[in-house]
């Protein structure tokens, strides 16, 4: 009978929580800011800068989606949280969106009752090498000691990826990002594996960067995006639109620079119109005032802009656009029209 | 021809001692070069002595003390070896205060020097006792600065005692320890249900607040002492309580007591703090906001009690039973007999066990940036996540482990101080 009472509790609080969050954008407009979820650093996705000001990739997308629903790009706390507290921390309602380079898969979004809004990044696990080893491929690795991060998926995509070509390999299993690096530039492992970003990020901090060099192989995906809890359609809508809202002004050549003359001018393109509110109801229908778009995307600029200013070819981390351009670009970001 | 023997009539003066056998010489004589063993051991030493010191004073003395980024610090050195100084120059505040708004610097800074003030008669028996007045009010005071908001949250808190003693005066006819416990009862009802309500209703009537700064924005340093010092204050009264419990003659006391204490001995601190962060927020009722530095306090003050309780649990057996006999003999009560007779013996034997366990505590803050709170190691982290900082990692661990170095050397010094004034003994 304990047993009952014990689970009639707890559907009891899931309930009350269902109901609760039943109306994200409400608690959000009331509390006058936005509860986004980030990780406690990530070199060019998320951190606090001299001032404390959060920054990054996917920082920005908090921005945006901040900007769209309260018109302020600032009204963003951000709460750190680490790989285990990231998910409960969004199921708990302790925050409301939760943009933490996370994985896209089906176990999250069905079994853990997520719903990603997007894809912000196209992500895929790569080597990184001495220059001097003289490989340019993969498929050379015959023997190789690998640094690889133990308790993630890497490992297994790791020994799929060996197995799969009939090559042997020794792992070197290291706990951290920093750790691995220690002992790659120590010698202690010929190759260090984990997402391409991440070792770009990485070989960012070297001293001697150009004497490394990121194989050519992406040997897993690894779709990167925001997410927010199953169950209250109207805010997923909002968080993947706004996401969508950047992409797509990529597409038409929206940017923070010309998004003034644009909306004072309008534009001949109708789709552009739309966008901007200056056609159409679509704000409206999000629950949004009809100029969320315009403020969502003065928050850091489209896509492209907030790609190129934190982890673009011309900062330390000099990430290529490859996956992540315009499918007009040879790449995967394709907005549906604003409609 | 004089045959007489010679005899010296006068004293001569003391020769001075040889060289080799007094001063700097006779001390490395004695000391390093006393046999062929002794020789061999130092001059091994000083050959690591003298490499370790020369293949790093070069890296610490280069270092960098101004620049913006790690590769502007290169370009500085040329090639050279030397240290990044500059990140700390940049970051030394944010890894004391975390995001804390910098123009309120000052509250976390009087705080500190509050807190001082408050331990001083806690620490040294030449302080004024009336201090210790200023020293129970200074968990409120220490608050309000640190969090901000409204006065008179602190002042309706202090009401809470005088309702409990109200209640206590009221049933005391009846019954001393129902009154107690109905007292207390009363005291934890007044702070969970009327003093929030009532503080906001003072605070509209007479606005007296400072500006709020909430909990995310606390870090660095200024979280691990705020975590440290509230767990040591809190686990030494609280260890106390469940020592004498599991020395209690009452049985339920008594297996509460154990129980609660192997439980938490048994359980990794850090499995505690991802209950108080993860589980806690499952089982609360969705929009409760109960603060997670709160938790973490209240997790780590659970933890350093039980392993406190041990410690003083040691002190009490130490003690000869002649001593408890002698305490019954005066006719002193329970109370009375552990208060001026048992445990200021008791406490005194377990001093070093103690500091040891404060010691650990606030070492074993830093845990908490395994359940996302930015700690120095946390902050270390994120800022090594800025691109300027990305790959730098010795110059931030060797500040922050100076600061805790600082500190915990500071607690062990003066435990050693108190030692050696506590003595009574001749041994």
């Amino acid at each position: 009978m304990k047993k009952s009472v014990f689970l009639g509790t707890l559907s009891f609080a899931a309930l009350a929580a269902g109901i609760s969050q039943a109306a994200t954008l409400d608690d959000v407009k009331a509390r006058g800011s936005l509860n986004c979820g980030v990780s406690t650093g990530v070199n060019g996705f998320s951190a606090p800068d001299a001032q404390g000001v959060w920054q990054g990739f996917d920082v920005a997308i908090c921005r945006a989606v901040a900007a769209a629903v309260l018109k302020d790009p600032m009204k963003v706390n951000f709460i750190s949280t680490t790989g285990q507290t990231r998910f409960t921390a969004l199921a708990s309602g302790e925050v409301d969106i939760l943009a933490r380079n996370t994985t896209w898969t089906l176990s999250r979004d069905a079994d853990l009752k997520f719903t990603f809004i997007g894809v912000n990044y196209y992500d895929g696990q790569g080597f990184m090498v001495k220059k001097d080893l003289g490989v340019t491929s993969a498929k050379d690795l015959e023997g190789a000691t690998v640094c690889i991060q133990t308790g993630t998926t890497t490992e297994l995509n790791l020994a799929d990826f060996f197995k799969a070509n009939n090559l042997k390999y020794e792992p070197v299993p290291v706990e951290t990002n920093a750790e691995a690096q220690q002992q790659y530039l120590a010698g202690a492992c010929d190759v260090y594996t984990t997402d391409a970003s991440g070792l770009a990020a990485t070989r960012g901090g070297f001293a001697d960067a150009a004497n490394h060099i990121i194989l050519p192989e992406i040997i897993s995906k690894e779709p990167l995006g925001p997410l927010v809890r199953q169950g209250d359609d109207q805010w997923s809508d909002i968080g993947r639109w706004v996401l969508n809202a950047l992409v797509g002004a990529e597409e038409y050549g929206v940017t923070a620079a010309n998004i003034d003359e644009m909306t004072a001018t309008g534009s001949e393109n109708p789709e552009i119109n739309r966008l901007l509110g200056k056609e159409g109801e679509l704000g409206a229908m999000l629950g949004l005032d009809n100029d969320w778009a315009i403020h969502a995307i003065k928050a850091g600029g489209n896509y492209g802009e907030v790609f190129e200013a934190t982890i673009g070819e011309q900062t330390p981390i000099g990430l290529a656009r490859g996956l992540n351009a315009q499918w007009t670009q040879g790449g995967l970001l394709y907005a549906p029209p604003f409609r | 021809m004089d045959q007489s023997p010679f005899v010296r009539k006068e004293m001569l003066a003391p020769k001075a001692a040889p060289v080799s056998e007094t001063g700097a010489v006779g001390w490395i004589r004695q000391n390093l070069f006393s046999g062929p063993l002794n020789i061999l051991l130092t001059v091994i030493s000083v050959a690591v002595i003298f490499w370790v010191v020369t293949h790093t004073a070069p890296w610490f003395l280069n270092g960098v003390w101004k620049a913006s980024s790690l590769v502007e610090c290169r370009e500085i050195l040329n090639g050279a070896t030397g240290a990044c100084w500059a990140v700390i120059t940049e970051r030394w505040h944010q890894l004391t205060f975390g995001f804390y708004p910098p123009e309120l610097y000052w509250r976390p800074i009087l705080a500190f020097v509050l807190m001082l003030v408050a331990l001083a008669p806690v620490l040294y028996p030449s302080v004024p006792r009336g201090m210790f007045w200023f020293s129970l009010l200074y968990p409120l005071i220490g608050f309000w600065l640190l969090w901000g908001g409204t006065l008179w949250l602190p002042v309706v808190v202090l009401l809470g005692p005088l309702v409990g003693y109200v209640v206590y005066r009221m049933l005391r006819s009846y019954s001393s320890a129902l009154g107690m416990i109905l007292g207390a009862v009363a005291i934890l009802a007044f702070w969970m249900w009327l003093a929030g309500p009532l503080s906001k209703d003072l605070q509209r009537i007479f606005p007296l607040a400072i500006r709020e700064v909430p909990s995310r924005d606390f870090g660095g340093f200024m979280l691990s002492i705020i975590i440290g010092v509230t767990g040591i204050a809190l686990s030494l009264p609280l260890g106390i309580v469940l020592a004498l419990g599991r020395k209690s003659d009452m049985f339920l006391i008594r297996i509460l007591s154990i129980g609660f204490i192997e439980f938490v001995r048994g359980v990794p601190l850090i499995a505690l703090l991802f209950t108080a962060s993860l589980l806690l927020n499952y089982f609360l009722p969705p929009g409760t906001n109960f603060d997670i530095i709160l938790r973490v306090i209240i997790m780590v003050t659970l933890f350093a009690a039980a392993y406190m309780a041990e410690v003083v649990r040691g002190g009490l057996a130490a003690l000869p039973r002649g001593q408890y006999e002698a305490a019954d003999a005066l006719g002193l009560d329970y109370w009375r007999a552990q208060r001026l007779v048992i445990m200021p013996q008791a406490l005194k034997i377990s001093i070093p066990g103690i500091v040891n366990t404060f010691i650990g505590l606030f070492k074993d803050t830093t845990l908490v940036v395994f359940i996302g709170l930015l700690d120095p190691i946390g902050l270390s982290n994120s800022i090594r996540a800025n691109a300027a900082w990305n790959g730098i990692y010795w110059e931030l661990f060797i500040f922050i482990g100076l600061c805790f170095f600082i500190i915990c050397f500071g607690m062990s010094r003066y435990s050693l101080w108190l030692e050696r004034k506590l003595k009574t003994d001749h041994r």
